[in-house]
């Protein structure tokens, strides 16, 4: 019985095609890693036997993956990060999308797609805000400058300001139209209704169009300043008006006007309020000394 | 076949270490350097109790210190990340705004920025930006994020510096054109430093969407330093 084989010397196995080509019928178990049977029976060339575990696995896979995503409670971070579930190109696209008014193309149909973010509106406001404090800040500085020992004050308590303004309008602007479609909601029935988050998410999306006419504002032509506010509320209005219209158009036609020129209304608001407080007016700083001007502009939100 | 292989091993079942065979020796612990010149009082490596205050602080400062080199010289290394502190950057937030201060900060205009207001800035935008890349799914931790934003402030402290010293000499236009370029470049390698580190924990075709709020943070900074004048 003895054998040439010693036991104790180590037997390399040979690859299960090998084997198999031996003895095909044999059944050949491999303990490596699971694509490798696969590959391994793919070479040999016939067809797999029975794949008794992988239908049954992935049909458990599917079955958790295809049911609704779980939602975590709103004080875990896990809720908060569904709403950062966006690649760069997503946010280029709904920033674009809501530079461009298309008619018929509803901003939240055609780019959210009941996947609203929270990234683009928070960054789009927090640079807006300071787009708006450091334009005002240089467009000041260049229209004093040719005036004698201008001393350059940057003026950083404006950055609250704006801060405070950008941020409410982007929040309970979004809020309030919120509140008031639910109850239109509840008297008529609408077939298009909208989540909160989406509608923050519009209005933050619709204020990119801003931060390039904020920065036009620096030049110091009133001309240039007004014909960039009327593009921006133009392009952004639309947007906004195209995206409720469908919210808002089985309603009676006083509602309906009620709720749109409201919307508009405040668009116009904030735009040409930004640009009263932040950037003074040529002419009315040409006419006054430097210190009175500063103390014309922090008079005047006060009278308005 | 069996047996051959017991015949091989036989005679090891009747090893046994017998009483009388003496088992002596010297065990002794090698304790590193000589006792001579040695400052710790013959504890192991690992308590640091024992030591002396100037060698906990200078073990601490040669850390600061290394971080600070990683920070000039940005390459993919994992110092930064690895051992984090918060010493470098509370150090270098104190140091700027102590800088931006002696503008026109007691005239009634409302001049630059407060020194509570440097801080927040500088530790609550911090904050801001670790929270946005977690949630965008980085794998980068709190901390470690605090601390790679707060070194790479280096430079612009630097600038800073430069600044005042420029400001010394008059503040015309010639000088406005060097502060603003040493702030652009200053600016410019705090941004690439910081990318440098954290870029590389988020999952790919997001990394714009997590450099883009660190520029934002460096061009704020930069323009508290490149607006500061100082009071005449």
């Amino acid at each position: 019985m003895a054998s040439t084989n010693d036991p104790f010397q180590f037997q390399e196995f040979e690859e299960a095609g090998n084997l198999l080509e031996a003895n095909r019928d044999a059944t050949t178990i491999s303990i490596e890693d699971d694509d490798m049977p696969e590959r391994q029976r793919k070479a040999a060339g016939f067809t797999p036997d029975v794949d008794d575990e992988d239908p049954h696995t992935s049909d458990d896979n599917t079955e958790l993956l295809s049911g609704q995503k779980k939602s975590a409670p709103f004080w875990t971070f896990e809720y908060y990060q569904r709403f950062f579930d966006i690649e760069t190109h997503h946010v280029k696209e709904r920033i674009i999308g809501s530079m461009l008014p298309w008619p018929g193309k509803n901003f939240i149909h055609v780019h959210l797609r009941r996947s609203p973010d929270l990234y683009g509106p928070f960054w789009i406001c927090t640079t807006l805000v300071f787009a708006l404090a450091i334009s005002g800040n240089f467009s000041n500085f260049l229209l004093n400058s040719d005036k004698p020992n201008q001393k350059y004050s940057p003026q950083f308590g404006k950055v609250t300001i704006a801060a405070t303004a950008i941020f409410s309008y982007a929040w309970f602007v979004p809020l309030a139209l919120w509140g008031c479609l639910l109850w239109r909601n509840n008297k008529i029935m609408n077939s298009v209704s909208y989540s909160f988050i989406e509608i923050v998410c519009v209005y933050g999306y619709s204020l990119a169009i801003y931060i390039p006419a904020v920065v036009l504002w620096i030049l110091p032509f009133e001309w240039l300043r007004w014909c960039s506010i009327v593009m921006a509320l133009c392009l952004s209005g639309s947007v906004l008006v195209m995206t409720f219209w469908p919210a808002v158009r089985e309603d009676y036609p006083k509602v309906i006007a009620a709720i749109m020129s409201a919307i508009v209304l405040l668009n116009v608001l904030l735009a040409v309020g930004c640009k009263a407080y932040f950037f003074s007016n040529p002419e009315e700083a040409a006419l006054s000394p430097a210190p009175s001007a500063a103390l014309e502009l922090t008079k005047a939100p006060s009278a308005t | 076949m069996a047996d051959e292989a017991n015949r091989q091993f036989a005679g090891l079942s009747d090893v046994s270490i017998s009483e009388d065979i003496p088992v002596e020796g010297d065990i002794s612990v090698p304790m590193g350097s000589s006792s001579s010149n040695r400052q710790r009082g013959g504890e192991d490596e690992f308590s640091t109790l024992d030591e002396p205050v100037k060698e906990t602080i200078l073990r601490d400062l040669r850390a600061v210190g290394s971080k600070f080199i990683h920070v000039l010289y940005p390459k993919r290394s994992s110092v930064l990340l690895r051992d984090w502190d918060l010493w470098g950057p509370l150090l270098l937030c104190v140091t700027l705004a102590l800088l931006l201060q002696g503008g026109a900060a007691d005239s009634e205009d409302q001049g630059g920025p407060q020194f509570a207001e440097v801080f927040v800035i500088v530790w609550f935008g911090s904050i801001i930006i670790t929270l946005n890349s977690k949630l965008l799914g980085g794998t980068i931790s709190f901390f470690q994020s605090l601390c790679v934003l707060g070194y790479c402030i280096m430079p612009l402290t630097a600038a800073m510096a430069v600044c005042r010293i420029v400001l010394v000499g008059g503040s015309g236009t010639v000088s406005f054109t060097v502060r603003l370029v040493v702030v652009t470049a200053s600016f410019g390698w705090s941004t690439f430093a910081s990318t440098a580190f954290l870029a590389d924990n988020q999952p790919a075709g997001r990394k714009s969407l997590v450099v883009y709020p660190v520029f934002l943070f460096y061009f704020v900074i930069g323009w508290m330093v490149l607006t500061f004048s100082p009071s005449q």
